[in-house]
This record gives structure tokens, C-alpha cells and sequence, in this order.
């Protein structure tokens, strides 16, 4: 039954049958995109016209390739530009919040962890369009009656990152929070008993210790942005990130240069992939 | 100042008990004294309302005759040598050394030398780049020691720090301990479950059971006159016996065991005898000698330490009884019944 | 730990207004606005209408149950798939292969939904490969359709969530000790026995949940839905995206997505009542 037991030939071989096929599942669509990234056509579809680097380098009238698409191009910056502030702002305030939770006690902690973990179980829709009326309320308040008018509270870049930033640095308080609990708490006591102060405890020992974390819940918090549709659509402007470029042009525009970005993507992701092969090797 | 630590009335309360019921005690400057008890005792918490990490709930801390009311742990005169020792492991022996200079702002070049120093003092020179799980344990558990005196505390606390060390190098660093302390001069907290580093280390031993103190006295005494049962028991080892009747100066155990012993103003619960109090075969012109019948159950081989074990004939009690180190009883068998007797002195009796 | 109190505020500060501004007060705001509503005159006043719109008009509440049903059906569909990949990977294959095994299965996770739901619609449509593939080895003449019907969003649902489900899985079969199941096998258990007895049970936390991570996921999805479903599988999410960006009736679309928050927080408190799991437990 498990690896340590012996087993009749037909469970092993129809196990690993099943996660052969469930390994095919898994990688068949990222497999369909890559290929057919390079299939000199102006279809997305068999069949194979051979090999082409159209759909990254051309500029003609009816093949415009990913790297000559200025829009596209324009929409990657944007969700690079938007994933990094906000991986940027919840590790901060994941890793201020995973301290908080996990050495502080207070009246009220249960219900403000509570509060911490709810993005975790509230859709991503009601997120955004939480986010979006009151954002438009504060926006209209302000304006009509102290005459302000605060242009990040529209929809747009910042109002993005915010929304983003709303559950982004829940998995960071996760991720970090996790890293934590596995902390010598008498390290700090060492520390303050060695005469730093509390902050100089936290800056100089427990931060150290927590650093691979933090960047571990950096490239997710990352990911998590580049990768959101949900919460975006509601709060984007006038420029789109990556996924909602992609939404709109599968849904009305759809070439082959869509496969040329997913390929992209596919193979940015596979290279941290290994990267974090590469790196737990080493330790 | 004569009284380097003066500690009043402490107590500290937990929601479900309390750890600390009103601790009274005084260490003289220079000493080394330990707090030894039972794990669950008290003792942690003691030392953490001590260092300032864990805040008394009534009661006064004195250091040099300050009072430590609501004075944070980093600016204590004292330091604390962990139980796990909490060596930094992102730095090396140098900047672990260096840790508390630097927060106190010393000068680049002054914490350079006192640091070397104090590493020359530790027997670590040469070690100032190892990583510091690079150490083995002796060696993590001078750093330990250094980089907290490099700071020059009035007092240096430290909890069971030895625990963690097998027998050998735990033997070793018992007295290397002792004599660093004395070299240095700095005053010692020791605190500990073990009567034997207790014992061996320190001028003074508080022994603490149950949130109190039960008898702060030197080595010798709290062998010798224990004042209580709990120290009787804990401190060293003893043969214990319920006490059912003392009348007519005559203690008669549980289980019937009849011995006399004179002048108690107390009717006592408990008696216990040393295993070395034993006398094996008495003379019996001794005087004040109380003689009985035992039946040897089996010898208990230990070298120096070599015990019988044996049944009081008279009661069926069970008794430990050293064997002197001399080869005179070494044809004692299994089955023998033999004559032993005790001096009234060593009988020592308690009421709970 | 006495400790001096400003780190505390420095701790609680931020934290404070991450939470109050950007979770408590815009949910407070959805609520408050599921009541405003603007007569025909253009007069703003507070009432149930939006809510009624939504019990008055079939559809709505149809795609609301359907929305309910659906996700709770693939959440389940999602345990019978990835459960055996998940005991494969913890306490089957070599160790040496099982953590390349739990990558592969982030790969998707991190290359994002869309992109992934873009490689089903190619796959799946009526010029799509998998039709194209049949047709070549001669099983159909004509395309099957696929595309754009229940079946194609489950596909997508599924591929998009499932794997959520594996990872916290493979956690706790982890720490599942093998000589448990060995000891069993020793004193004549049988599969089925240890698996029903021994490996289910200690394996409900990360069942549970992987099952609300999946769960929330699939009922708060629109790409699936939106790109791979057909004309008749709407989805309650595409509900609220009309209300807002096409009809720009905001406050029903708070309103709907009141009655989305209820929906899905109701299931995930009964999922974790009946299971005994606090929602921390969620979280790692």
C-alpha cells in the first residue's frame, strides 16, 4: 500500500497509470499554448504550418509579434510594475502582522486574526467591488466636502495595488507566520538580555532569521499579483494589467501572440521553478 | 553593598497557581549561589522576574541595592546564560561576543579587545570567525558565558545551561565553572534540578519546592541538617519512612519498625536515614547506637558507591545501605543476615 | 514577556489599518450600499429593491443555486481526483521524486488562470486539438463539441482549483507515521480498512482544507465560467460582473455580491463545523 509495504504488480502499475494521466492533464494545456506559440499561422489551431518566431518578432500588417506589440508590451510593464509594489508592500505588513500575531498578546487578537485570515475565504469578486464602492464613496466624500480630490482613490494603478495589497498580505503573514513559530523565542530574550531593545531584537535577530521567508512570500506575493484577474477587473483604469489585456483580447482578438506571452509566462515560471530545485539542492 | 541582589516578598501568580509564594533571600557580592529544585518548581520563574523578562505580581527586586520595579531586561545590570543557550546562529563566536557591546555603543576598538580578552579568558582564541554551530558543546557553552560577561554584569544568571551536555563534558564544565567564577569574580545565579551541580559549585544553595524556598544554607549544612522533608528527600539521597507513632521517645515506623530517639518536641510524619549512616556489624560498647536485624536482598555494584539493599527484619522495610570503601564486607552474600546500626543523631524526623 | 509597549503599537498600527481600510470598512460599505437604490425620479432612498430584484427574477436565484450546487459538486470531484495523487506523492513514490512531484503541481498554480483556461479553449474547441487529434486517428468524423458547454467549465474549474486541494493534502498524509499503516497491515487490516480507518481520518484537516481553498475558489471564479462555459452555464460571478461593468447598476451588484459572501461563508462555517476545524487551521 505505501512505499515500505509490498505491493501486487496490477495496484502499482494501475497507480501509476492514473498519475501518469493526471501529469498529462496537468501539463497538456501549458504544453498545446507553448507549441503552438511557434506554429506559423495566423490561426490558433492545427494544423502545424512549421516552425515560426513570428508571434514574438514580427511587424507586418497581419502578424504584429509579441516584443513589436506595444500595448501588450505596455500591459506586461503595468502588472510588473503593480505585482512588485504590492509584493513590496505586503511583505512589510505581512511580516509586521505575522509578528504581531505570533509574540504580542492582546484583548481582541482572536477576532483581529479572524480578520486577517477572512481574504482568505472571501471571493476574489467581493474583494474588488468592496473595494471599488468604497473607494468611490471615500472618493465623492472627500471631493464634495473638502473639496480634495485624491486620484488614486479611482480606478487605476493605485486603487489596483491596494486591492491586491488587501489579501496579498494575508499569504505573507502566512508564509512568514509559519517561519515563526519554528523561531527560538529565547533568542530575542538573549538579545534583550544582551542589551539591545525590543526593535534592535527584532532588526537584528528575528529578521535575519526570518529573511528566506520574506523572500519566499515576496516572489508569492508577487506571482499572486501578476497573476490576479478577480479582484482587478473591478479596480483597473485606463491601463490594463497583463490578465486583463489577455481576458479581453481571448475574449474579442485572440492570435497566436497570446500564445507567444503565455509561453513567456510559462517558461518565467519554470525557470523559478528550478531555481528553487537549484537552491533547496544546496541546503 | 554587601548584598549584590536582595529579593522580598516575591510572588508571582498565574491564572491556574502560583509559581512564586513570597520568596525571601539575599546573595552576597562575588558569590556563587544556586536555586535548586524540582522542575515545575518555581525556579524558572524566579530567574525570568530576576533577568525582567516575566514581571512579579507583588514583592521587590533589589540589584546593588536598586530597585528593579518596571526596568526592562536590556537595562538590567545582569545577564542570562539560556538553557539552550540562544547562541545567535546568523552570526559568528565574534559578533555573538560582540552583540552587547555594540548596543551599548562602545567604541570599534574597545570592543575589539574586550573581546579578544574575554575569549583568551574562555579558552576560545582563534575561534572568532567559526560559525557558531560549528562549536561542539563546551565549546557554544563558554560563548555563551563570554558574551555575557564581556558586558561586565553585576550578576550573571544562568539556567541549567550544563542540561544539555552528556555526563563526561557536564562533569568538566562543573568545575571549570566554579573556577571561572572565582577568577573573575563576578557573583553567580545558578539555577537547577541537579543536586550534584548544586552541591559542587556553589557557597550557597537555595533549595525551592512549590513556590518557596525551603532552606538556604551552604552545601555542607543542607547535606548534613536538613531542615525540611522536601530537602531531606530531594538533597542527596535517603531511606524514607513513614512515621506511624513517636511515644516514650520510641518512633515506630509504618511498618512497624521500632527505633528509639530521644527528646523530640514534635510528633514526627517522617524519618529518613542516609544510606551512608548505616553502620555495618557495630560494636556494642558504641554509644547512642540504635541496632537492628537486616536480611541482604542484593548488592548493588557501583565501584565507590556500591550499595546493599536490604529487608529490616523487623518490619520488612527496605532499606539502601552504603558499603565503606574498604574490602572488609566484600564476602557479604545474598540471604546474609547481618547487624546494623545508626546513631540517633542521623535519624533525622519531620512533621509534614 | 514584559516588554516595552511602543513596539507593540509599532506591530498593531499597521496591521490596524490594513485591516480596518481595507477589510472591515469597504465590507461595512458593500452592506450599506446593498440598500441604497435610486427611484425612477432619481431619488436616493434606502430599500430592500435591490434584493427583490434579485428573488423576483428567476434567473438570478436559479444561477445562484446552480452557481451553489456546481461548486460544492467540483469540490468533491476535485478530493476524488487529487486524493490518490496526493497519497501517491507522500506515501508511494520514492522520496527522492516526491518534491519534484508537489513543484510540478505549483507550475500551474503560478502560471496563472488565464493562461491555463486560454490552453483548455484551445484544446478543447471544435477546431481545437483534442477534436483534430481524434479526427486524424480516424475515431470521429465530425468535431465533438466541447467548447463552451457544462462540460468544458468543469474541465477548467477543476484544472484551476484542484490542485489547491493536493498541496495541504500531501502535508498532513506527511505526517502520517508509515508505521501506522504497516502496524495495521501487520494486525490483518485491509486496504479499504486502512484506508477508511487510518488514512481518511488523520488526513481531514488538509481535506478540509483544501476543500474551502477549492470551494471559494470555484464559486468566486469568472474566467472559467465566463471563457469555457456555454450559453446556458452562467455563473453567479458573471451576475455581478454585469451589474457592474456593463450595467453599472452598482448598488445590485452589491447586493449580489452580499448574497454571494453570505452563500459561500455559510458553506465554509458549515464545512468547518461539521469537520471540527477552525478557519486558522485554514491558513496553514
Amino acid at each position: 500500500m505505501i512505499r515500505s509495504l509490498p505491493n501486487s504488480p496490477i495496484y502499482k502499475y494501475t497507480f501509476r497509470l492514473y498519475i501518469a494521466l493526471f501529469y498529462i492533464f496537468l501539463v497538456m494545456p501549458l504544453v498545446v499554448i507553448s507549441v503552438l506559440a511557434f506554429n506559423d499561422s495566423n490561426f490558433i489551431a492545427l494544423p502545424w504550418e512549421g516552425f515560426s518566431l513570428d508571434w514574438f518578432f514580427a511587424d507586418t500588417d497581419d502578424r504584429l509579434g509579441l516584443f513589436a506589440d506595444e500595448d501588450l508590451l505596455l500591459s506586461i510593464w503595468t502588472s510588473i510594475e503593480t505585482a512588485f509594489v504590492v509584493a513590496f508592500m505586503s511583505s512589510i505588513v505581512g511580516t509586521i502582522a505575522a509578528l504581531l500575531f505570533e509574540e504580542e498578546k492582546f484583548r481582541f487578537k482572536g477576532l483581529l486574526y479572524f480578520l486577517a485570515l477572512s481574504p482568505l475565504v472571501i471571493p476574489g469578486v467581493i474583494l474588488g467591488i468592496s473595494i471599488l464602492i468604497s473607494s468611490t464613496t471615500a472618493g465623492t466624500f472627500l471631493d464634495n466636502k473638502l473639496g480634495i480630490d485624491l486620484e488614486w482613490l479611482a480606478p487605476g494603478f493605485w486603487l489596483v495595488v491596494i486591492g491586491q495589497f488587501s489579501f496579498c498580505s494575508t499569504y505573507v503573514m502566512l508564509l512568514v507566520g509559519a517561519r515563526l513559530k519554528k523561531f527560538d523565542r529565547t533568542l530575542e530574550e538573549a538579545a534583550l538580555s544582551l542589551r539591545a531593545t525590543r526593535l534592535e531584537a527584532i532588526r537584528l535577530v528575528t529578521i535575519p532569521f526570518l529573511k528566506p521567508a520574506i523572500i519566499s512570500a515576496f516572489v508569492v506575493a508577487f506571482l499572486i499579483s501578476f497573476s490576479n484577474f478577480n479582484t482587478t477587473i473591478f479596480l483597473v483604469g485606463s491601463d490594463p494589467t497583463l490578465p486583463i489585456d489577455l481576458y479581453s483580447r481571448i475574449k474579442f482578438s485572440s492570435t497566436p501572440v497570446l500564445n507567444a506571452v503565455s509561453f513567456m509566462i510559462v517558461l518565467f515560471i519554470s525557470l523559478i521553478a528550478v531555481i528553487n530545485i537549484v537552491m533547496s539542492r544546496k541546503k | 553593598m554587601k548584598h549584590i541582589l536582595e529579593v522580598k516578598n516575591l510572588r508571582r501568580e498565574f491564572k491556574e497557581f502560583t509559581a512564586v509564594d513570597g520568596v525571601d533571600f539575599f546573595v552576597e557580592k562575588g558569590g556563587f549561589f544556586s536555586i535548586l529544585g524540582p522542575s515545575g518548581c518555581g525556579k524558572t520563574t524566579l530567574l525570568r522576574m530576576i533577568s525582567g523578562f516575566q514581571e512579579e505580581s507583588s514583592g521587590e527586586i533589589l540589584i546593588n541595592g536598586e530597585s528593579m520595579k518596571g526596568v526592562p531586561p536590556e537595562k538590567r545590570p545582569v545577564n542570562i546564560v539560556f538553557q539552550n543557550l540562544a547562541l545567535f546562529p546568523m552570526m559568528n563566536v565574534e559578533e555573538n561576543v560582540a552583540f552587547g557591546l555594540k548596543r551599548e555603543n562602545v567604541s570599534k576598538e574597545d570592543i575589539a579587545k574586550r573581546v579578544k580578552k574575554m575569549l583568551k579568558r574562555v579558552g576560545l582564541e582563534g575561534y572568532e570567525k567559526k560559525k557558531v554551530t560549528e562549536l561542539s558543546g563546551g565549546q557554544r557553552q563558554r560563548v555563551a558565558i563570554a558574551r555575557s560577561l564581556v558586558l561586565k554584569p553585576k550578576i550573571l544568571l544562568l539556567d541549567e545551561p550544563l542540561g544539555a551536555l552528556d555526563r563526561k563534558l557536564r562533569e568538566h564544565m562543573k568545575v571549570e565553572l566554579k573556577l571561572l567564577q572565582r577568577e573573575i569574580g563576578t557573583t553567580f545565579i545558578y539555577i537547577t534540578h541537579d543536586q550534584s551541580e548544586a552541591l559542587v559549585m556553589s557557597d550557597k544553595v537555595a533549595v525551592m519546592n512549590k513556590g518557596i524556598l525551603e532552606q538556604i544554607d551552604t552545601p555542607q549544612n543542607l547535606y548534613k541538617n536538613p531542615k525540611t522533608a522536601f530537602v531531606a528527600s530531594f538533597v542527596g539521597e535517603s531511606n524514607s519512612f513513614d512515621v506511624k507513632s513517636y511515644e516514650n521517645d520510641t518512633i515506630v515506623t509504618e511498618n512497624g519498625w521500632t527505633i528509639s530517639k530521644k527528646g523530640l518536641d514534635f510528633v514526627p510524619t517522617k524519618l529518613f536515614v542516609r544510606p551512608e549512616a548505616f553502620i555495618i556489624n557495630p560494636d556494642d560498647d558504641m554509644d547512642s547506637i540504635e541496632t537492628t536485624k537486616i536480611k541482604i536482598k542484593t548488592v548493588l555494584f557501583d565501584g565507590a558507591n556500591t550499595k546493599l539493599a536490604a529487608i529490616i527484619n523487623q518490619s520488612g522495610d527496605e532499606v539502601l545501605i552504603s558499603l565503606p570503601q574498604n574490602a572488609q564486607f566484600e564476602d557479604l552474600k545474598v540471604g546474609d543476615v547481618i547487624k546494623i546500626g545508626v546513631h540517633f543523631d542521623d535519624l533525622k524526623c519531620y512533621k509534614d | 514577556m514584559k516588554k516595552s509597549k511602543y513596539v507593540f503599537y509599532v506591530l498593531l498600527v499597521p496591521v490596524l489599518l490594513w485591516l480596518i481600510t481595507l477589510i472591515v470598512l469597504p465590507h461595512i460599505e458593500l452592506f450599506l450600499s446593498s440598500f441604497r437604490f435610486e427611484t425612477d425620479e432619481g431619488e436616493k432612498i434606502i430599500s430592500l429593491a435591490n434584493y427583490m430584484a434579485f428573488f423576483s427574477d428567476e434567473i438570478y436565484w436559479r444561477t445562484f443555486l446552480n452557481t451553489a450546487v456546481y461548486s460544492i459538486s467540483i469540490t468533491f470531484l476535485a478530493f476524488l481526483v487529487t486524493f490518490p495523487v496526493a497519497f501517491y506523492i507522500s506515501k508511494v513514490v520514492a522520496k527522492k521524486y516526491s518534491s519534484f512531484l508537489t513543484l510540478l503541481l505549483l507550475i500551474p498554480i503560478w502560471i496563472g488562470e488565464l493562461v491555463t483556461i486560454y490552453g483548455w479553449m484551445i484544446l478543447l474547441g471544435d477546431n481545437g486539438v483534442i477534436n483534430n487529434f481524434l479526427i486524424s486517428i480516424g475515431l470521429i468524423d465530425t468535431p465533438i463539441e466541447m467548447l463552451y458547454t457544462d462540460f468544458s467549465m468543469t474541465i477548467g474549474l477543476l484544472y484551476m482549483s484542484m490542485l489547491f486541494m493536493i498541496v495541504p493534502i500531501v502535508s498532513t498524509l506527511e505526517s502520517l507515521d508509515d508505521s501506522l499503516i504497516e502496524a495495521a497491515s501487520d494486525l490483518g487490516a485491509s486496504k479499504w480498512t486502512i484506508f477508511t480507518k487510518i488514512i481518511i481520518p488523520h488526513s481531514m484537516p488538509g481535506i478540509t482544507s483544501g476543500g474551502i481553498i477549492v470551494f471559494m475558489l470555484v464559486i468566486g471564479d469568472y474566467v472559467a465560467p465566463n471563457l469555457l462555459g456555454g450559453k446556458s452555464s452562467l455563473w453567479f460571478t458573471e451576475q455581478i460582473y454585469n451589474k457592474f461593468l456593463a450595467t453599472f447598476n452598482w448598488n445590485e451588484g452589491a447586493a449580489f455580491g452580499f448574497l454571494l459572501l453570505i452563500l459561500s461563508s455559510a458553506i465554509i462555517w458549515l464545512a468547518l463545523r461539521a469537520s471540527g476545524q477552525k478557519l486558522e487551521r485554514v491558513g496553514s
